[in-house]
């Protein structure tokens, strides 16, 4: 498996070390939950042995925003406008198709003033990883509710919260995001294996992850806490993520108890059975539990919903093989020829 | 017959005729389908060799408000808008009043002879049109009756001004892109309408046209189609829009041409792609980013979807990304009156954004000049890596004009400073294995970019809108900062030489007339009918902001400037005072803002109102 293999060298399949992902220290709390999910990015990329050069970093505005600074020293970024990583990305993307959009947004950056622009992303099926680092609350402005807050949690500056919340994943899946996941920055091992998982999807990959902001909502009893996040979690499966069809051993796959899916670059999702039967491949079933979990009051993390062959954004054109941002001067611009048939067929006199 | 025409035959034959200069207004109710009787004339005569311009003033609504055409023909080539109608083709009951009263002495009224209203007036001539009569005759189904209708004026006015029948024809051919069927029916009408009129109107009135080599080499377009098809020979590769009045056409003019003239022919596939966005906060996001990741890109919008998209364009102002924006104006504030003109947006463009922001302004004064600046825009754009705003309007945006035929680029593409993995190795070895986005190595204030995808190991950066120093990492050191916005307007002076310069035409006056972009139409016919008087004037057609030296000299060697635009606070000459506040003094604001395109004889009379006071 790649673990073992990168146990024996420092280099992996790209011929990098993991000094090579790396990004410039983090500037956000300590023990804040983003942190963790920058090392498990770092730690993904590296097992993954995707080259950096062909990764592109975007954010919105935030403490999660910040965090593409501290991973990824190699890969472009661009620190968007509040809420609008995903018009940035998509732009951005279509200069090469060849690399791969890696977007960071937070609570407030997605579920409020980018509400509008992440739900156009999925519903395009932009092909790109989009990472919410949600704490439910704003913590550069110093600790208001966000969007994704629940209803009744009490805040030092404003008091009790009387909105109701917003799920991500459940935005994200009614707007047709062909992979939907939740994560916990408390679960390092699942997270890895989730952002592997999305790194390989071809279209949008929603990873909502619970992330814990140490300075201004950590208390026990709320949902972004990492007390909470721990006693509450309850994983979908158990998920491993396989580079290649013929790694998967018989110990892996145990029938009737194990759900596979194939990425569309031959990589395979394997999930095994907990407590219950769960097929991510159907998007009710995926409604059914978020509810579920809702009423429970559990926090239901995992591979919630994938469709590995949905038409991606990029389907939807006809481009060249050549990135458009490669292309020579000549073969963006038409000749005189046929600048003259126009002039001919705007009536010329 | 009608007895106004009996009583006015005498005086009018007395008169000349007049023969290709005169003006032509049908007044219809919007979605009658008069867009295609309109055009289909204005073609006519653009190929019988007149000069003939066209505007179409509509509201803001699909279907049952009234709308007004006005064709404008002019031996001398004006192709202003006028202020009187000549000729007059009322099919709309509800503003027959209004629009009589509009007609010179001497002038003509076509009507409907099931039409009622009151005439008021006894010196013009009015011809009634049995137009029920003949579309009851013709065989149109239901469906296309109220549309065919207004092919009955198009036949009369055919035989009344003695338009050749088979110009027209051709005319309907191109409109309907040679379909037998349609030409056919229309022509039918226009057939029958006409040898009614000859058979029944007796012509009573001066108005002529005649054949004439009025335009020889010229097309048809508007200027949203010119700035389309500019952008595309100027290499757009990415277009991400909303829609909005009067910029949607340019857009959907993108979509038309792209296939056609950007399929390439060794893979068969698309250089330039369309996004059609959520919003206007979208569209610019998307152009942004694609101006970041190295695409020529652009976005076309009016006065509120510029609004929206100011945050942007101040991060891309520092950030310094190329995108071009087509800002096709409308009247504001606000919603203001979305299908009217105005050129209202000259100081906020210039500064939209919060904080020192400025950016760059081109504009243009014909379509054939949308065209120019359309390919122009992105080559200035990516040189200084700065968004650049083509500010169009709606008359010259929506309007079809007869305009010059577009000249290929005479330069080619000019990329800028952009540094792929070869050239990026040269630098390092250059300039000891350091590379720093934001580094002014060439002393113009233009820095180096490297592109999304280049491979070298340091080609990296990250893209910010907060603070960053030379290698674009994040800072709030004051001397950065202030360093970094300074080299920032170094790069908008050195910049300048890349801009097109002002025309000018001089009569060694002291006198200087200024303005931009469509105004320019007005003014310089206002000019031949003021030196006719003796009054003669130097003239300056500004086409960018930030303003070339030649601006201020010709604000200095001048004792009064009249600056003539379309807007309430005469916000060019505001910009002309900021660069030249010692040259404040002699300005003359010649504004207004009503929503229609200037006229000449307003521009005279505010100018002769100055010289009275002298």
């Amino acid at each position: 498996m790649v673990d073992a293999e990168i146990r024996t060298g420092n280099e992996n399949s790209a011929g990098l070390t993991r000094a090579d992902y790396r990004g410039a220290p983090s500037t956000l709390c300590q023990g804040c939950g983003h942190n963790s999910i920058s090392s498990q990015i770092v730690a993904a990329c590296y097992e993954l042995g995707l080259v950096p050069e062909k990764i592109v970093k975007f954010s919105g505005i935030g403490c999660s925003s910040k965090s593409p600074t501290y991973f990824l020293n190699r890969s472009f970024g661009f620190n968007a406008l509040h809420g609008r990583m995903p018009s940035i990305a998509l732009g951005g993307l279509f200069a090469d198709i060849t690399v791969k959009g890696l977007g960071v947004s937070g609570d407030g950056d997605t579920a409020s003033i980018g509400m509008g622009q992440f739900k156009h992303l999925a519903r395009r099926n932009m092909p790109m990883v989009y990472i919410v680092e949600n704490n439910g609350v704003y913590g550069l402005t110093k600790g208001q509710f966000s969007a994704t807050a629940e209803e009744g949690l009490l805040l030092k500056k404003q008091g009790i919260n009387t909105y109701l919340p917003v799920d991500i994943c459940l935005e994200a899946l009614v707007t047709n995001a062909s992979f939907v996941a939740r994560g916990f920055a408390g679960d390092p091992k699942q997270l890895k294996n989730l952002i592997k998982a999305a790194l390989s999807h071809d279209g949008l990959a929603v990873l909502d992850i619970i992330s814990p902001c140490v300075t201004f909502h950590n208390k026990e009893n709320s949902y972004h806490s990492y007390l909470w996040g721990k006693e509450h979690e309850v994983q979908l499966h158990d998920i491993e993520f396989v580079q290649a069809r013929d790694e998967i051993t018989i110990e892996d796959f145990e029938p009737g108890s194990s759900k596979e899916v194939s990425l569309h670059d031959g990589t395979v999702v394997l999930m095994k059975k907990l407590d219950k039967d769960y097929d991510p491949t159907n998007r009710y079933e995926a409604l059914r539990i978020l509810e579920e979990a809702e009423r429970e009051n559990t926090l239901i993390t995992g591979l919630l919903f994938v469709d590995p062959n949905a038409k991606t954004l990029f389907d939807r054109y006809s481009l060249p093989d050549e990135p458009l941002n490669r292309l020579e001067p000549s073969k963006l611009r038409p000749s005189i020829d046929a600048l003259e048939k126009i002039n001919q067929s705007l009536f010329m006199k | 017959m009608t007895k106004t025409q009996n009583s006015s035959e005498q005086k009018l034959l007395k008169k000349q005729k007049i023969i290709n200069d005169f003006c032509i207004t049908f007044s219809t109710v919007n979605g009658s389908g008069s867009a295609t009787a309109n055009t289909t004339l204005m073609r006519t005569f653009f190929k019988m060799g007149i000069p003939v311009s066209g505007k179409n003033i509509f509201p803001s609504n699909i279907q049952g408000l009234p709308t007004w055409y006005t064709l404008r023909l002019s031996e001398k080539g004006y192709l202003a808008r006028v202020e009187e109608d000549d000729i007059v083709v009322a099919m709309n009951p509800s503003t027959i009043n209004k629009e009589i009263e509009y007609i010179v002495p001497g002038g003509v009224l076509f009507y409907p002879d099931d039409m009622k209203f009151a005439n008021t007036r006894d010196d013009i001539v009015c011809y009634p049109m049995p137009i029920r009569k003949i579309i009851k005759e013709s065989e149109v189904s239901p469906s296309l009756k109220d549309y065919i209708s207004n092919m009955v004026y198009v036949g009369i006015l055919a035989q009344m001004l003695g338009i050749p029948i088979d110009v027209i024809q051709e005319a309907l051919r191109f409109h309907f892109k040679n379909k037998e069927k349609p030409v056919n029916l229309n022509m039918d009408v226009i057939g029958k309408s006409s040898e009614w009129a000859k058979e029944n109107l007796k012509k009573s009135d001066p108005y002529y046209v005649e054949p004439m080599q009025g335009n020889e080499d010229w097309i048809m377009s508007d200027g949203n189609t010119a700035g389309a098809l500019g952008s595309i020979f100027g290499g757009v590769q990415f277009t991400a829009w909303y829609p909005i009045t009067p910029a949607s056409s340019l857009a959907e003019s993108l979509h038309e041409y792209i296939p056609e003239l950007r399929t390439d022919l060794v893979t068969g596939k698309q250089t330039s792609v369309i996004v059609q966005a959520e919003d206007e906060l979208a569209a610019i996001g998307m152009a942004i980013g694609a101006g970041w990741g190295g695409l020529r890109s652009m976005t076309s919008t009016s006065g509120p979807g510029l609004s929206l998209m100011t945050e942007f364009i101040g991060l891309a102002y520092y950030a310094e990304i190329p995108v071009v924006l087509w800002n096709v104006q409308r009247v504001g504030p606000s919603t203001g009156l979305p299908t009217r003109t105005a050129q209202g947006d000259i100081t906020f463009v210039k500064f939209m954004g919060h904080g020192d922001t400025d950016n760059i302004m081109l504009f243009p004064g014909s379509v054939n000049e949308c065209f120019e600046f359309g390919w122009k825009a992105f080559d200035i754009a990516e040189r200084l890596q700065t968004p650049v705003v083509v500010m169009s309007d709606l008359d010259l945006g929506m309007n079809e004009w007869m305009t010059p035929k577009f000249i290929y680029p005479d330069q080619p593409i000019d990329r800028g400073k952009i540094l792929w993995e070869e050239d990026l190795q040269k630098m390092l070895d250059k300039y000891q294995n350091e590379f720093g986005r934001y580094k002014d190595l060439d002393g113009d204030g233009i820095t180096y970019r490297t592109l999304v995808g280049n491979l070298h190991p340091k080609a990296a950066y990250f893209t910010r809108g907060t603070g960053h120093d030379e290698y674009a990492k994040y800072t709030e050191d004051p001397k950065i900062w202030e360093e970094s916005l300074m080299r920032i307007k170094r790069k908008f002076e050195n910049g300048k030489k890349y801009l097109p310069k002002p025309l000018t035409k001089t009569n060694n006056s002291k006198s200087g007339i200024i303005c931009v972009g469509s105004a320019s139409f007005p003014v310089e016919e206002a000019l031949d009918i003021l030196f006719a008087e003796n009054l003669s004037f130097d003239y300056m057609r500004i086409r960018t902001v930030p303003l070339h030296d030649e601006v201020i000299d010709f604000l200095q060697s001048h004792e009064r400037i009249f600056i003539v635009e379309l807007n309430r606070d005469g916000q060019l000459a505001q910009l002309l005072t900021l660069k030249a506040p010692d040259e404040a003094i002699k300005f003359r604001n010649i504004t207004k803002v009503d929503g229609l395109p200037l006229t000449a004889k307003w521009i005279v009379n505010e100018i002769r109102k100055d010289e009275e006071k002298k």
